[in-house]
């Protein structure tokens, strides 16, 4: 167990340091880049997490599809040359401080908060099912059961998106 | 078990999505640590579901259509601002200020 604790830290790590470079870097390129790179270091993650399907979709859909979205936009508006810094002044920056360190306090309360023992699952058991139904198969099967009907109005939803971006982003309205 | 490190790296990684949205005025880098905080919930919820049964991963797989919805549409509503104010800047984008 602790060589996966240390492949897990090694991972978390890279995430919350691109994490940390994508939301300073001036360029919005720089931040776009970092940002693809926190994606794949979670995407290692849930690996670890016995998450194999998700990973392959925060692969497949985040830094592939979405990232690839905020790129084209940055590069349609013409914001890859750096520019004068956009972050805020001292009392932007204290305010921030002030209201991301109470929430990270907040946080570390919760992190002692466990479920509570009848509820959970015996350990391994996501292994388990993961071997009896397969990795997609352990998934699919609830989504298409008892999440049929979210899954459905998600459709609907991105249907709604497309049109809204179609229509938004047409040069006359 | 990797639940308690893993509700760890996730509470730093909203935090740090939280700072981002209200350290920078360009609205893209805002967008894109909205999508980081977005990040940490999946990762919260993928470590849950480990202990509380296989919905916390489904949950992740709404999560991702909603995120790709809303990317869709705020950067098109980006796109609209910046044909009108020629600028991302939200400094500059002051319509409704008094």
């Amino acid at each position: 167990m602790p060589g996966t604790l240390v492949i897990f830290w090694g991972f978390a790590g890279l995430a919350l340091a691109s994490a940390l470079l994508c939301i300073t870097r001036r360029s919005a390129v720089a931040s776009a880049l970092w940002l693809v790179v926190t994606l794949f270091a979670l995407a290692a993650l849930f690996v670890l997490l016995d998450a194999q399907f998700i990973a392959v979709l925060q692969v497949l859909v985040y830094a592939g599809a979405i990232m690839v979205l905020f790129l084209f936009v940055i590069m349609l508006l013409n914001l890859g040359r750096p520019g004068p810094s956009d972050v805020k002044g001292p009392l932007g920056v204290g305010t921030a401080c002030l209201l991301g360190g109470v929430l990270l306090f907040q946080l570390w309360i919760l992190r002692k908060a466990v479920p509570s023992a009848p509820i959970q699952l015996p350990p391994g058991s996501m292994a388990r099912l993961q071997q009896e139904q397969g990795l997609v198969g352990a998934i699919a099967r609830p989504l298409f059961d008892t999440y049929l009907i979210p899954f459905e109005i998600t459709s609907l939803l991105l249907l709604a998106a497309i049109v809204g971006a179609v229509v938004l982003a047409k040069r006359k309205l | 078990m990797l639940l308690g490190p893993a509700l760890f790296v996730s509470a730093a990684l909203f935090t740090l999505g939280v700072f981002g949205v209200l350290l920078r005025r360009n609205a893209i880098v805002i967008f894109m640590c909205v999508e980081l905080m977005l990040n940490a919930v999946n990762l919260t919820f993928v470590a849950l579901a480990q202990r509380l049964g296989v919905a916390g991963q489904l949950f992740v797989f709404f999560v991702m259509a909603v995120a790709a919805a809303e990317a869709a549409v705020g950067l098109a509503i980006v796109l609209a601002i910046y044909r009108h104010k020629g600028t991302v800047n939200l400094q500059n984008i002051d319509l409704l200020k008094g």
